[in-house]
Parts: structure tokens; sequence; C-alpha cells
């Protein structure tokens, strides 16, 4: 199986690489379209800024790539983040895969901390990305933005409210959390995700 | 729900584990892989690991067992100790890390952080605060693992450290620390009312009861070495404990 990861200016690719790595798996990371295009599976992680993200893709035409894409494609924190519609980060309109939009988190409560880190737990599983995964399993998150609950919401978490943890459209799948370092219950999903056929 | 954090902290020297453990199921006890890996199947939710040695000779070892450590295991993981330039948490990013804690480089040149967190943003840059409580009754930062004290005010510095970019504090108090009496409660507190990113508590938590008493005055996270080491507090156990508390752990 041939697993690409999509290079951009974000960080946090090595440590998606290594967890595949762990499974015996291991990955392609390229920004080569030709690259990207021939895969079995997509992965496009990264945590950064939405708009300087946004720009490097659209500079290379890789967001191009990405929205032709018909492999099963995951985007992982700012990766899905990126497939939405538009983000509030430096108000930067995003690849449009999902129609939720990305907001920033905001309290007026000041013992809540931005951004968010650490294990929260994932609630409403409606894939099968999520077969054999608990209702209220923790995941680890690290975020200030969040995507909004929408028709394409496959898992939710609550902080500040309620939001996507994970979003869903044909091939397309997003997750908010680190699958790569959520323990067994992260392994799962990634095998999940492999799991899905091309 | 957001849970608080358990952390067991790894103190590391030319690639070992420095403090003995009485771990006799571990085939190499001071192999700090193998202690982590234990860890991570007890249920903590973070490590650090502290390189005490922390040379530039040693900078390749570290980055070796980086890699070993991410190859391992499955949960966030801090590397510490030495950290001076935007290069060193290159190479230690590059080798698996999830995040880096600077101390004394970072108070000496606070644009460290600056230019940390813009090369590889806030999330993964950890200050790392040494303070220790004067007859003044204010709290100073301490530096070169305590010997060194300084003039500064560790919420000042927690805020300035913040608003250069630090996406946590890890506050260790010089007083509590190695005590097993508690963690300091009084500055835990302030610093957290005083910033508004998570605050890792460190030094002193020797019994189950004072992590619920830590989180109480505010600690997003919770740190500890020997007592884990020793097995003097078990990582279920503590969890089971915390939820009976109504504090909610993963």
């Amino acid at each position: 199986m041939r697993i690409v990861i999509i290079k951009y200016n974000a960080g946090n690719i090595r440590s998606v690489q290594i967890a595949l790595e762990r499974q015996g798996i291991f990955p392609i990371i390229s920004d080569d379209p030709e690259v990207i295009h021939a895969a079995d599976k997509i992965i496009f992680p990264g945590v950064g800024e939405a708009s300087s993200a946004m720009a490097y893709l659209t500079e290379r035409s890789l967001d191009r790539v990405i929205a032709d894409a018909r492999q099963p494609f995951l985007g992982i924190c700012l990766g899905m983040q990126l497939m939405c519609s538009h983000s509030e980060e430096n108000d930067t309109t995003c690849l449009g895969i999902f129609e939720e939009n990305v907001r920033k988190f905001s309290t007026s409560d000041n013992s809540i901390k931005i951004p968010q880190i650490g294990w929260n737990s994932i609630t409403n599983l409606k894939s099968s990305l999520f077969e054999g995964i608990n209702e209220n399993s923790y995941c680890y998150f690290v975020h200030s933005y969040f995507a909004s609950i929408g028709k394409h919401t496959i898992a939710q978490t609550h902080y500040c409210g309620e939001y996507s943890a994970s979003l869903h459209k044909n091939n397309f799948y997003g997750v908010q959390f680190h699958p790569e370092k959520s323990a067994d219950v992260g392994a799962s999903i990634i095998n999940n995700f492999l799991k899905i056929p091309s | 729900m957001l849970t608080k954090r358990i952390i067991p902290c790894l103190d590391i020297k030319d690639g070992r584990t420095v403090k003995g453990t009485n771990f006799v199921d571990l085939r190499d006890a001071g192999d700090p892989v193998e202690l982590a890996a234990l860890y991570a199947d007890q249920g903590a939710d973070e490590l650090v690991f502290l390189d005490i040695t922390a040379t530039n000779e040693k900078r390749k070892t570290l980055a070796q067992l980086v890699d070993r450590i991410a190859h391992r295991i499955n949960i966030p993981f801090t590397v510490g100790g030495g950290i001076a330039s935007v290069e060193d948490v290159r190479i230690l990013l590059d080798s698996g890390a999830d995040k880096i804690s600077v101390n004394t480089a970072a108070f000496k040149n606070p644009e460290l952080i600056a230019s940390l967190a813009s090369s590889f943003g806030s999330q993964c840059v950890v200050l790392a605060i040494d303070t220790k409580k004067h007859a003044d009754n204010q709290w100073y930062v301490y530096l070169n693992g305590g010997r060194v004290a300084t003039e500064s005010i560790c919420e000042h510095w927690a805020a300035k450290g913040v608003s250069l970019g630090a996406g946590e504090i890890l506050l260790t108090s010089m007083d509590h620390d190695g005590t097993k009496k508690g963690f300091a409660t009084e500055i835990t507190a302030v610093v957290s009312q005083t910033v508004n990113v998570p605050v890792i508590a460190s030094g002193g938590g020797g019994i189950p009861e004072h992590f619920a008493e830590i989180f109480d005055h505010g600690a997003d996270a919770a740190l500890a070495a020997s007592i884990f080491h020793f097995k003097e507090v078990m990582i279920p156990e503590l969890k089971s404990f915390l939820k009976s508390r109504q504090i909610s752990v993963r």
C-alpha cells in the first residue's frame, strides 16, 4: 500500500510518519502532484498557521491536487481545518471540501486555557473511521481554532461549546485531534483509515 | 471534557536514566525507552525527558534516543535540558519530539522563545521555570538547574514568556522539589491566573492527595519523577483516586 504524506510548510509531519512506522508502514513524504496522485491513501497532517499554509499550497497548485483527490484522504489538525470553507485565523479562505467554518475558541471564563492542550473525549461517533472505538474515548488535542458542527460532523468534542472532532465527506476525512499521539485509540483510528478501500 | 494530565519525568544522562528505579520487571531499567513504554502503558498522559548532560557533543546521542522513544510510544513527549537555539530544537523535533522545553537560555535571551514559536509554533514551546520563595514573600526565578538566583519575579517572567510565544509553563518549586510534602499551591495558582496557557506543576508530589490539591489550585497538569520510578505512587491508582475526587482524568 502506497501511503503519501503531503509535505508542506507545517509542523508535525515527522510525528505522523513515525506513527505509521510504528505500525510497520513506511510512507512517502512528498509535495509532487504526480506522487500524490498515484497514492493509495493520502494523509494531510500539520500544525501551524492557516493563511501561510494555504498560501504555500496554492503557490504549488497543491490546493487543486487535494481537492481533486479520489483516494481515501485524512486531514489531521490544521490539515482538517484547511479542508473547511473558511478559517477565522487571519481570515483565510480554505479548500472548501467541507462546508463547515473554522473559528477561534473564545470564552469569558478566565480559567479556560487557549490553546486547548490535552486529552478530551470524542462523542456521537458516526463513521467506519471509529469502528471499534467506544463513545467518550480520549484523544489528544492541541489547538486554538475549531471547526463548527455541521452536516459532515462524524464526531464531536466539548471545549468552550461543542465542535467537530472529525468530519467526513465522500473520500475525505478530517480529525482535529492527533491520532498519532492518542495512544491505542489513535492507533485504531489510523488503522481504520488504512482499511478504507481505495 | 478536557482532562487533567499526569506527567512522569525522566532524567537522562548519556542516553540513560539517571535516578535508579525499582522496576524489576523491566529488562533494562536504565533504558529510558523501556521506562517510557511502561508509563505509556500505565496511562501516563505525556512524558518529559530532561537531559542533564546536554553538552553539545552529547546532542547526537540525545537525538538518537528521541528517535527511539518516538518509534516506541504513542503519547506526546517533551524534551528539555540545555536547549539554546532554533537548530537544537529542529534536530529534536525532526527526531520525533512533540515539544521542547527551554529554561536558562530563554531567560538570558528571551527572543529565543519568539524565534522558536515562529519557526515551530507555540504548541511545541514549553517554558520551564525554576522558582523559590524569598523572605519578602515573592517567588524568584532561578537558572542553571536552580544554582543561580535572579531578581526576576516568577509570574512576571511567566507572563513575558507567554507574550513571546510560550505555549505552556512547566513550573518547578525548588522549595517543594524532593520533599514529597505536596506541590507549591500558592505560586501555581498565581501563575495559572496570570497566564492563559496551561501550567504544569512540578515538585513536591508525594501522595495522590497532593495531585488532587494542585489540580484544585489551577494546575492543568502535574509532573513527578521518583515517586513513579520507585512505585510509591502508581499511575492507575492515582487516576482512580482523582476520579473518586471528581477530577476529570483519562
